[in-house]
C-alpha cells in the first residue's frame, strides 16, 4: 500500500476496474446499455508480447540445438538416369503417394486433394449444428443406422480397390463410434467424452487419423515398388 | 546492478531522442500501452486489449504464433542462404557441398533453414486442426478461416518450391514424382506441368522458376495474406475461447 513508487516503475495493472481512466455521464432517460458478461481483460502490451517473446526465445533456442545436433540431409548429384526405388515426396505429400498406389492418378493426385481443399474452405459456411450437439442425442437408433450403412459402403468400395491403409483406420475410427452408441452413460470419462462429440468432430477426427496413418505408412513403410516393409528391417524413410 | 540499468533504461525513455522515435514516452498508463500498440507500424494489427482466457497456453499453444514465428526466422536463414547459391545445374549442388565444407557454419545455416521449414509445416497443419477443434471458425471468423487455408497452401507449396532447389537425388525425383502428379489433371494437366517447369522434364529451367518462387513471388503472397490473417484477427474482435461443446466461453 505504502510502497514508494520509483519513477520507472510501470506497475502491471491494467484492471479498468481498479484504475478507473473515463468518467460517464448518464443523463435521465438515457441511460447507456451496459454488457453485464465482459470478460476480464488485460493489455496486449506487456502481457501478450511478454509472451509471444518468451514463446520465441524458447522456440529459437530449440532449434538451434536440434540443428546443431541434425544434420539436413544431402544425396548425390541429381541424375534423371538414376531413379531411386522407391522415389519418394516430400513427407507432407506422402499421404497424397500412398493414394496413388491405390487409385488412379486423377483420384488420388487431383480429385481427392482438390475435395479435400474445398472442404475445408467452405467448413464455416457450413453452419450445421453450431450448437456441437452429440452425435446420438437425438433419433440415436436411426441415426445409427445410417452410419452402419455409410461405414458399410465406404468399407467396401476401400476393399474394392484394395486400399488396405485407408480401411484399417476407418473401421478403427468406426468401431469407436460402435462403442460409444453402446457404452452405458457415467462408466467412466472416455466413452463420456466419445459420446458427447458431434459429428464434425468425428468426421475430422476420421479425416486426421486416415491421414496421419497414410502419411507414417508412406514414410516408414514403403520400399521398393511401393511394396510393405519394416522399417527396422533396414529399409525405407 | 539491476536497478541501476532500469534507471538508466527509464532515464532514456524520458529523452527527446527516445520519444521522437516511439512517439511515446514510457508505457506506464493504459493509455501510453495502447499507444504502443496502436502507435507501432509493426503492432498496430494487434489488439490493444486481449481477453485474459486466450492467454492461457491451452487456448491456442501459441502455434499460430509459432507458425509466424518460424516463417521470420526462415527469411532470415532463407536470405543469408541466398548469398551461397547460384540457381543453376550443377552450380546449385556445388553450393551445397561448399555450405558444407567452405562456407563458415553453412552446415547450421543450411540445417536452421530446413529444420525450421518442416516445423513450420506441421506447425501450420497443427494450428489448422486446434482451431478447428476450437470452433475458431465460426461466425464472425469465417473468412478468416478460409485466409487461413490459403496460408496453408502457400506453405505446402513454399516447402514444395524449396524442396528442389539443393538439386540433390532426393530434391531432383521428389519435385519430379510430384509434378507427374499435376499432368493427372485433365485437359490443361500437361499445360500446367510444362508452365510451371518450363520444360517437359524437371532441369535448369525448372530449377530457376521454383527458385524465383521460393525467394520472390511465395514469401511476398505469404505476407500479405498474414498481413490480412492478423488484421482480421482483430477486426473480427480477437480470439474466442470456447468449452469443449464449441460454445462461446467468456
Amino acid at each position: 500500500m505504502d510502497e514508494k513508487k520509483t519513477n520507472h516503475e510501470t506497475g502491471f495493472s491494467s484492471d479498468a476496474l481498479k484504475n478507473p481512466q473515463r468518467v460517464v455521464f448518464i443523463t435521465r432517460k438515457t441511460s447507456a446499455k451496459v454488457k453485464a458478461d465482459v470478460p476480464p481483460q488485460v493489455m496486449t502490451y506487456p502481457h501478450l508480447l511478454l509472451r509471444e517473446s518468451i514463446a520465441f526465445y524458447v522456440l529459437v533456442i530449440a532449434l538451434v540445438l536440434v540443428a546443431l545436433l541434425w544434420d539436413a540431409p544431402l544425396e548425390q548429384l541429381a541424375n534423371p538416369l538414376v531413379t531411386p526405388n522407391p522415389a519418394k515426396a516430400p513427407w507432407y505429400f506422402l499421404g497424397l503417394q500412398e493414394l496413388l498406389h491405390y487409385f488412379p492418378p486423377f483420384v488420388a493426385g487431383i480429385l481427392i486433394p482438390t475435395l479435400v481443399v474445398i472442404a475445408l474452405i467452405v467448413i464455416p459456411y457450413f453452419n450445421v449444428n453450431v450448437e456441437g450437439e452429440p452425435i446420438w442425442a437425438r433419433n440415436g437408433a436411426r441415426r445409427f443406422r445410417i452410419f452402419l450403412v455409410v461405414l458399410a459402403g465406404l468399407a467396401l468400395f476401400l476393399s474394392v480397390f484394395r486400399a488396405w491403409t485407408v480401411l484399417v483406420p476407418t473401421i478403427l475410427i468406426g468401431a469407436l463410434l460402435v462403442y460409444s452408441y453402446f457404452a452405458a452413460p457415467g462408466r467412466g470419462h472416455f466413452p463420456d467424452y466419445l459420446r458427447s462429440r458431434a459429428v464434425y468432430w468425428w468426421v475430422m477426427t476420421w479425416f486426421i487419423f486416415v491421414a496421419v496413418v497414410l502419411t507414417v505408412v508412406g514414410t516408414f513403410f514403403r520400399g521398393p515398388g511401393w511394396s510393405w516393409v519394416w522399417p527396422w528391417r533396414g529399409y525405407g524413410g | 546492478m539491476a536497478t541501476t540499468f532500469q534507471e538508466a533504461l527509464a532515464r532514456l525513455r524520458e529523452t527527446h531522442v527516445w520519444k521522437s522515435i516511439f512517439r511515446r514516452g514510457p508505457a506506464r498508463t493504459n493509455r501510453t500501452r495502447s499507444l504502443a500498440v496502436f502507435g507501432n507500424l509493426f503492432l498496430h494489427f494487434l489488439p490493444v486489449k486481449v481477453r485474459e482466457k486466450t492467454l492461457r497456453v491451452r487456448a491456442t499453444y501459441y502455434l499460430g504464433s509459432i507458425s509466424f514465428l518460424l516463417f521470420a526466422i526462415l527469411a532470415i536463414t532463407g536470405v543469408l542462404l541466398m548469398f551461397y547459391y547460384h540457381p543453376a545445374v550443377p552450380q546449385a549442388y556445388r553450393d551445397m557441398k561448399d555450405l558444407r565444407f567452405v562456407v563458415s557454419n553453412g552446415v547450421f545455416l543450411r540445417n536452421l533453414h530446413r529444420l525450421a521449414a518442416q516445423l513450420m509445416v506441421a506447425a501450420v497443419f497443427a494450428h489448422m486442426f486446434h482451431v478447428f477443434y476450437r470452433g475458431g471458425y465460426k461466425p464472425p471468423h469465417e473468412f478468416n478461416w478460409v485466409v487461413g487455408v490459403v496460408l496453408l497452401l502457400v506453405t505446402l507449396f513454399l516447402s514444395y518450391t524449396g524442396y528442389l532447389l539443393p538439386w540433390d537425388q532426393l530434391a531432383f525425383w521428389a519435385i519430379t514424382v510430384g509434378s507427374n502428379i499435376i499432368s493427372a489433371m485433365p485437359f490443361f494437366g500437361k499445360y500446367v506441368r510444362f508452365q510451371l517447369l518450363g520444360g517437359n522434364v524437371v532441369g535448369e529451367n525448372a530449377l530457376l522458376r521454383f527458385y524465383v518462387l521460393h525467394c520472390v513471388v511465395l514469401p511476398l503472397i505469404a505476407v500479405f495474406f498474414v498481413a490480412i490473417h492478423f488484421w482480421r484477427v482483430q477486426k473480427d474482435g480477437g480470439l474466442t475461447v470456447r468449452n469443449q461443446d464449441g460454445r462461446k466461453e467468456n
